[in-house]
């Protein structure tokens, strides 16, 4: 077995009892990343020279008998929408194409302090925005387990990097799905977690009001031990309450015994495919073997969110691309001539792509005089709606359970010419959004060779339920250990 | 629900956007039917719902206002596309008379 195929535990247990040193893990990484990324092209930039030395300093540290954190010399895949000190950061915008930040996001310094190891930026939809990768500025990242299809979106080539063992573990941003779909499209697990648990500074911002900021594992226990090091109050971004972080990794070793699981008929629509349907069907039986009560519930509200959304998110977007001015940092057209307003809309105009700039236009025009009311305002209720259907569900349940997305990964420019088609793929995680809840998906199944997962959601920030139950089903299944074949 | 020409040059104009034609055209037919899909909110009765803005419930986060030294501006500042002597550089915005 070559390193880079095992999990962060296996990784850990093995550097403590000394049977590898992390600089071999890291080689490891490397090659198979110069095997395979030509085909799956999940990374933008390496990390390599630097990554090596770092795990050659973490070696000499265990071999001083220092006592070491889980993450350390672990190397991670890091989504290149963090910014990472001295590493080029590009939100996969042409926009940024050559920005080296002199700073760490918050997430990437508090496991860089850990020890963790950095192999490279991954691909996304340009600044998250999209569900697929193919909106990333430079090239579209391929799904592993069949190259012609996407890997989800946007933290695509997270999940696509860590599938295809690139990489121990990974980080990504979900805003709307964007660490959900393509964990269950690419086949690993990933968490989505309550709005303010993880710090988004020094996060490439899209929705302000929803972005947040998750680990990808290949187990639900990697996961456990990743979110505590991330979790937690952070100075620098005012909205990460004062909330205890839970000791995950004890608590997801209690049995679900008595747990009680919803099932939302809103999530089995007309239209979805009947595989899907089936793997979540069959992952609730499972559960309710494993001593859970499935009970069914309703979601009444759960058709209005997609809209309200591509509302709220194009209108948050439009504020926050304000800071691309050609000014600042970034690409910047301009000779002796321009005056300030030419190199505005020059930089725009050549720096950001189509679905960037869709959204602008959308989020300009719904903030525009006289439609407030009718599109954000109306919006922001409608999320009101959708946020307290999920609490009268979580009195009645501990855990909800649904299908991440409404089909397995498609082909690579199916979708693409129509954003409206696109949007809908987002109608099953985009709720848990609005209301800022916690999300976690799981590998549960296959449809035609490619792999179907589960979506648990749980409370504002009860994480530990949804992991519990992510990992007492992994305990039972062996989804989670398949792997593609990258042919 | 059409978005015209006009229109979407319009919200460029504000936007900071320079497009092509052949964008204005193409933003003119997604946007209408994005906008067209939009519309099933409209019916729906929201005249007694509080919106959500955000979910924390946190409000007014304040530290001591107090000088606190970043330690990298002069990194930060040679981020920008031209700058000199620790500022950002731009265009002349007013003309001499």
């Amino acid at each position: 077995m070559k390193l880079n195929e095992l999990t962060l535990i296996e990784s850990f247990e093995g550097l403590r009892d000394k049977k590898f040193s992390s600089f071999e893990i890291t080689k490891d990484c490397f090659d198979q990343i110069k095997k395979f990324d030509d085909k799956v092209k999940a990374y933008i930039t390496l990390n390599e020279d630097d990554a090596l030395a770092r795990a050659k300093e973490i070696d000499q540290k265990i071999k001083s008998g220092e006592s070491i954190s889980p993450l350390a010399g672990i190397p991670m895949i890091v989504k290149d929408l963090f910014c990472t000190t001295g590493l080029k950061t590009t939100g996969a915008s042409k926009i940024l194409e050559n920005y080296i930040p002199p700073f760490d996001a918050t997430a990437v310094a508090k496991l860089k302090n850990e020890g963790a190891i950095i192999l490279g930026k991954v691909n996304c939809d340009e600044f998250a925005m999209g569900g697929s990768t193919e909106n990333s500025g430079f090239f579209p990242t391929h799904n592993p387990w069949d190259l012609e299809r996407v890997p989800g979106g946007s933290s695509g080539g997270s999940a696509a990097a860590l599938s295809a063992d690139m990489g121990i573990y990974a980080l990504g941003t979900d805003t709307g799905g964007s660490i959900r779909e393509p964990a269950s499209f690419c086949g690993i697990s990933g968490l989505k977690v309550s709005y303010g648990r993880v710090s988004r500074y020094g996060v490439l911002a899209m929705t302000s009001s929803l972005d947040t900021i998750g680990p990808f594992g290949k187990t639900v226990e990697d996961i456990a031990v990743i979110l505590k090091y991330m979790a937690g109050r952070d100075e620098k971004d005012s909205t990460t309450p004062d909330a205890p972080v839970d000791n995950y990794s004890e608590e997801i070793k209690k049995d679900i015994k008595g747990l009680k699981v919803g099932l939302p008929k809103e999530y089995f629509v007309d239209g979805m495919d009947e595989s899907v349907r089936e793997v979540v069907l069959g992952a609730a039986k499972k559960l309710e073997e494993m001593g859970a009560e499935v009970i069914d519930i309703n979601l009444p509200h759960t058709d209005l969110a997609v809209a309200a959304y591509y509302i709220i998110c194009p209108c948050e977007v439009s504020s926050n691309m304000a800071r691309f001015d050609g000014i600042k940092y970034g690409f910047s057209q301009r000779d002796k001539n321009k005056d300030l307003l030419d190199i505005y809309l020059d930089s725009r105009a050549n720096g950001f792509g189509a679905e960037v700039k869709r959204r602008i236009m959308i989020g300009t025009y719904a903030l525009s005089a006289g439609y407030y009311d009718a599109y954000y305002k109306k919006a922001m209720q409608i999320r009101t709606l959708v946020r307290q259907d999920f609490d009268e569900a979580f009195k009645e349940v501990d855990v909800i359970l649904t299908p991440v997305a409404p089909t397995p990964a498609y082909k690579l420019g199916e979708k693409i010419g129509d954003p409206l088609k696109m949007y809908l793929e987002d109608v099953f995680t985009i709720p848990a959004s609005l209301a800022g809840i916690c999300g976690l998906v799981v590998p549960a199944g296959f449809s035609n060779d490619l792999p179907v997962g589960i979506q648990l959601l749980g409370k504002r920030f009860d994480e530990k339920t949804i992991l519990r139950t992510g990992h007492q089903y992994q305990l039972v299944t062996d989804w989670h250990k398949k792997k593609p074949l990258i042919k | 629900m059409k978005l015209s020409i006009q229109e979407v040059e319009h919200i460029a104009e504000l936007a900071r956007l320079r497009l092509t034609e052949a964008e204005k055209e193409k933003y003119s037919e997604q946007l209408s039917n994005i906008l067209g899909y939009f519309e099933k909110l409209q019916s729906v009765d929201t005249s007694n719902v509080e919106p959500t803005s955000q979910v924390t419930g946190l409000t007014n986060i304040m530290r001591e206002d107090a000088v606190i030294e970043s330690g990298i501006s002069d990194e930060l500042v040679a981020c920008s596309p031209e700058h000199s002597d620790g500022y950002v550089k731009i265009p002349k915005i007013f003309e001499n008379k």
